[in-house]
This record gives C-alpha cells, structure tokens and sequence, in this order.
C-alpha cells in the first residue's frame, strides 16, 4: 500500500507553483505590513506568527497575482453565480427565538442582554 | 446490515426486516468500534439518534406514511447547526456552543425521518483540504489511517467509508464534497448553488459555499439530495424552482447519446498516472455505453485556483468577523472589547484560518482591491464563459476529481501552496455555481488508494451527473463484482 511512487511528484507539483507563480505585481509584504493587517481583522498575533505569515502572504501573493494577466478592462466582474436583485416584502410577524435563546450561547449578559466590555475609553 | 446502501436499509426498514432503532443502534456500535482509530465524529448524539429512530418506528408502526430514507441514519458536517448539539467548526472558536436553532438542511432531514447520528469532524471553518486544520485533531482515512481523508469534510467522508453511517451532509467551497469522496473511495454531490439552503450552514465564503449530500451510491445521494434540496424563504440566494428529478436519472443511468466532454486543461502535469488511467478507463466505460466522448478547452481553468484564493479569503475575512466574542463562542483576556477581541481571535483561530482573514484582509484593501479581489472577480467570469461554452458542445463534463490519491498525514502540512493544489479540478465548478458530482473510479495501480471520477453538469441540470454516475457506476460494479469499499482494509476489533 506504502508505496513512495503513489505520492504526488514534487518536481511537477513544483513546476505547477512557477507556472502559478509567474509575477505581474510584484509583491513585498512586509512583518509590519502583517501587523497591520492583523490589526484591522482584530487579531492579536504572536512575533512568531508575524514572521511566519510575512514569509508565507509573499509567496501566496506572487502566486494568485497572475489573475491580473486576464483581468482586461473588457471584462466585467462576477461577485456572485446567480444574478440576484433585492426582494423587498411587508413586513411579516412570524415566531422567532425567544430572548433567552437568543442569548443562550453569550459569554456573559444580563438583564437580557450581551454584557460586553467597555467600548469606549473614559472620558 | 452497516454494509449495505442507505436505499437497501430504507427497504429493510419498510418490509419490517429490521427496525431503525436496531440500524441506528448498530451503526452506533461501530462509531464504537472503529471511531477511535478513525475519528470521524466530534459528537455522537446517542440517546438524540435513539430518540430519533423511536419515533420512526412508532410512526412506521401506526401505519403513517414516512419519506423514503425514513429511520435511516447520518452522519453531519459540524459546519451545519442543529439545534442543542454542539457544534464547533471544527474550531475551539465554538468550543461548546450549542446552536438555538436548526439549519434548513437539518429541519429537512428531521422532516424526512433521517436519524442523525452525530457531527463530523473538518477542517476548521472547512478551509482546508485534509481535515488537518482541524482543532479537535485530524480525522483519518480508513483505507490507510497514516494518510488523510480529504478534507474539508473528511470526517463525513471517512464516516461513510467506515461503515460508521451510509449517508452523509458535506458543504463544498471549492471541493469539500466531492476531494473527500474521490480519497475514500465514496459518492459526493456538490448541488448547484442556490439548490440546497445555506440557513444555518456557518458561512466561509458565501459566494461559494454549497451544502450537499455524500454516501456510498449515487442513488442513496440522489434521495438524500432529494429530502434536503429545494427552495428556502430563509436563505436569499436559494433558487426557487423544482429540485431536478435526479432519483428518477439515477435509476435510469442511461448514457446512450449523451455528449460527455473531456476537459483538456483538468488532465496531465500534476496529475498521479494512476489516477489519469482510472479516468481515462472511466471514460471508455463510459463510450462502450453509448455515450460519445468530446474534448473541449476551458482556456481561463488554469487561473481558477488563483482566482478562489483571492475570493475565498476576502469573503472569509468579512464573514468571519461575526466571531467577535460578544455574542457566541468563547471569550479570551480582559480590558476593552477591542482588547478582548484581539485577544479571542488569536486564540480560537487556528493557523490556516489566520492566513486566509489576513490574505482576504490584504485583497481587500484599499490601493489593492481592484488588483486582487476585483481581478479574481473578472477571471470568475471568463470561468463561466469557459463553462458556457463547453456546455455548447457537451452536456456534462468530466475529469479526475483530484489530482492524487490521498496523501500522509503530515505531509503538505507546511507548503499552503502545495495543499491548495488539491482543488484544482474542483474549483471551477464553485466559481461558477454549477454542479458537480464524484464517484469512485478504482484503485490507483501505484499505492491501491482509491481514486475519484469528477462530473459537471449546467445550472439546475444536477439530473445530468446522477444519469452518467449511475451509469459509470453500475458498469465499474459489474467488472470488480463488488463494492469498492468491500476492498477496504477491515478496521478495530483488534
């Protein structure tokens, strides 16, 4: 069952990266660039993880950067596969989750409510 | 009994040869047996899946009509939420939450009598292609438990290639449904978007995530698509028109005719020989059927995989801000809810997820929106032209599902790169919101693993893939003379 021939060859899955990989937008993502960005997605990120996804955001970059190639101004985009409009209906009254439902998975509440840290500074 | 198809016990159950609580209790048994060496559940919901099968069999017993697939089990995807059963994601995001509520797919299956058994494992937010990414520990192929059952619904898969349970619900992003089938010698349907409801299925990338049925026949996925398919007023993007008649294509398998093209750029460089071969056995099958085999050119394929890692991540950053430690899921450190935030997010996230809300984060951003995210957008649509036009001179295609059979546990752990290239031929499909479906074409001559044949069909023309699986199927029964899963290795009972 254990044969070494059954794996993926690495030299094609390799070859397939370049080809994927072919630069048009040359990107540098930088350790403060992560940081960054970890910053507005609100997550806290190790230096290790820092220095790791820089490294791997690169070579990630490089590699999807190539849609630019086909990208022409003649094409339009696609955000979704069906072409979909806004449905707008009366309002309706129907059954819903009760309060204590609906906060039944809060790390903390009260008085029927999400008890939340404090949003903004003291002044 | 657990051997048999899920339309074999359905027929068991009505002659009254057998009772669900006897099916769901020995199914229950095997979990038992062989789940620690597999683990394929997260959850097993013993006296729910009990309770479950009492009253189909009480209903049976009073003479009320039940639905086809009544009083059998399954296995679920922890992705979809069902009312007071954990459900996690396979992230210690949601490590003990229990939904207040049940998905539409859920609600379906309980309308239809299905017992659920339980939740399976996946890659965390079911971003992966190994079930690796998962927080609870990797899930393993029961062919050979060193290498990995697909992902990102592998615990599905493995659970049906087990014997654990003979239908399942996987949710396929870019391969999710029909990767794991093709590794674990299993069936995978992957409907065409807006055909199965997202109510309730926690959303990765909602563009592109579709629920579906997997099982061991191509029948058996026909009537669990079938139970859980069709029009939802809860889900905005649910197409509301008829389920095609895809149990009444499967019993005919019928090919004679069909035009079948063979999709140029999803073959060659990158693909294991062993696996091609099996496809292109498929293939001759399929023509001494009477189906006439074309080959078409979908130019715009090989930017696909680029593209859906542009569009996965940006909508998986936007989506998976809900996780904000207010409302549900778990809450870390003190100080300001910012402070709390950061601090949850670093530590319920796990690393691959970290990676795609930072990439999407990036793509999205102002100065490279229209260079990234807007790209991908326009190479989505010359994906679909390629589509268009090939469906012009074709009425399914087909190729290999994956470009290999399933690899070591371990072993594309740390290259993304080369992991992403798992879903190669399964991405288009999603792009484009059209269907696919993958059934098991045999055992790769290089390591004996199994291999999986992939079929794509129009928007709405799921009937298309169950009429050619059915039929590919059948044939590939009559030459091995049995299951392919009667080929697998036996598992526990040591």
């Amino acid at each position: 069952m254990d044969s070494e021939r059954g794996r993926p060859n690495p030299k094609v899955i390799r070859v397939k990266c370049e080809a994927l990989g072919k630069v048009t937008f040359m990107s540098n993502i930088s350790r403060d660039d992560v940081a960054n960005l970890a910053k507005l997605a609100r997550i806290d990120l190790s230096e290790d993880d820092l220095s790791h996804l820089s490294n791997e955001l690169a070579v990630i970059l490089e590699a999807v950067a190539r849609v630019q190639e086909v990208a022409g101004a003649d094409v339009p985009p696609t955000s979704h596969p069906l072409p979909l409009k806004n449905v707008f209906r009366e309002d309706q009254v129907r059954p819903s989750l009760t309060p204590d439902e609906a906060l039944s998975g809060a790390p903390a509440q009260e008085e029927q409510r999400f008890k939340v840290p404090q949003i903004l500074g003291e002044e | 009994m657990i051997k048999k198809s899920a339309s074999e016990m359905a027929s068991a159950l009505s002659a009254g040869e057998i009772t669900s609580v006897e099916l769901t209790q020995a199914h229950l048994d095997q979990i038992a047996n062989v789940d620690g060496d597999v683990h394929a559940f997260l959850h097993v919901d013993v006296d729910g899946a009990i309770a479950q099968a009492r009253a189909v069999d009480e209903k049976r017993k009073s003479g009320e009509k039940v639905a086809p697939l009544a009083g059998v089990p399954l296995a679920l995807k922890d992705v979809l939420v069902q009312k007071g059963i954990p459900t996690t994601c396979g992230s210690k995001m949601l490590e003990g939450w229990r939904p207040p509520y049940d998905s539409t797919v859920v609600t379906r299956l309980k309308e239809n009598g299905i017992v659920i058994l339980g939740k399976t494992n996946m890659d965390e937010f079911a971003m992966g292609s190994s079930t690796e990414n998962s927080a609870y520990g990797p899930t393993h192929n029961p062919w050979d438990l060193s290498r990995i059952p697909g992902g990102s619904g592998g615990g599905s898969s493995a659970a049906l290639a087990a014997f654990e349970a003979p239908l399942a619900i996987g949710t396929d992003t870019g391969g999710s449904i029909r990767q794991p089938a093709a590794v674990t010698g299993t069936v995978g349907v992957k409907p065409t978007y807006g055909g199965v409801s997202r109510y309730g299925l926690v959303a990765f990338s909602s563009s592109l995530d579709q629920a579906g049925p997997c099982a061991r026949t191509v029948l058996d996925a026909a009537y669990l698509h079938e139970a859980i398919g069709g029009y939802d007023r809860m889900d905005s993007t649910s197409i509301n028109e008829p389920v095609p008649a895809v149990v009444a294509a499967a019993k005919d398998g019928n090919v004679k005719g069909m035009k079948i093209g063979v999709i140029k750029e999803l073959q060659g460089d990158g693909y294991q020989p062993g696996v091609l071969k099996l496809f292109n056995q498929s293939l001759e099958i399929l023509a001494s059927l009477g189906a006439e085999i074309v080959e078409v050119s979908c130019k715009y394929f090989d930017y696909a995989l680029a593209a859906y890692y542009l569009i996965a991540p940006s909508e998986c950053s936007s989506n998976l801000a809900r996780f904000d430690a207010m409302r549900y899921g778990i809450r870390v450190g003190e100080g300001s809810a910012e402070e709390v935030m950061n601090a949850t997010r670093q530590v319920g996230f796990g690393r691959e997820v970290k990676r795609r809300i930072i990439l999407g984060t990036y793509a999205l951003s102002s100065g490279y929106y229209d260079a990234y995210y807007g790209s991908a957008q326009k190479v989505r649509t010359l994906i679909s032209r390629d589509f268009e036009n090939a469906f012009t001179k074709a009425d399914v295609l087909v190729s290999p599902t994956a470009p290999t059979t399933a690899f070591k546990i371990g072993e594309k752990a740390n290259d993304p790169i080369a992991m992403y290239l798992n879903d190669i031929a399964t991405i288009p499909t999603n792009l484009a919101g059209i269907g696919g479906m993958s059934v098991p074409s045999g055992l790769a001559e290089e390591d004996g693993l199994p291999a999986g044949f992939q079929i794509m069909a129009p928007a709405m023309k799921d009937d298309r893939m169950y009429k050619v699986g059915s039929a590919l199927e059948a044939a590939l029964l009559t030459k091995w003379g049995r299951p392919i899963l009667e080929s697998a290795p036996a598992l526990g009972a040591k």
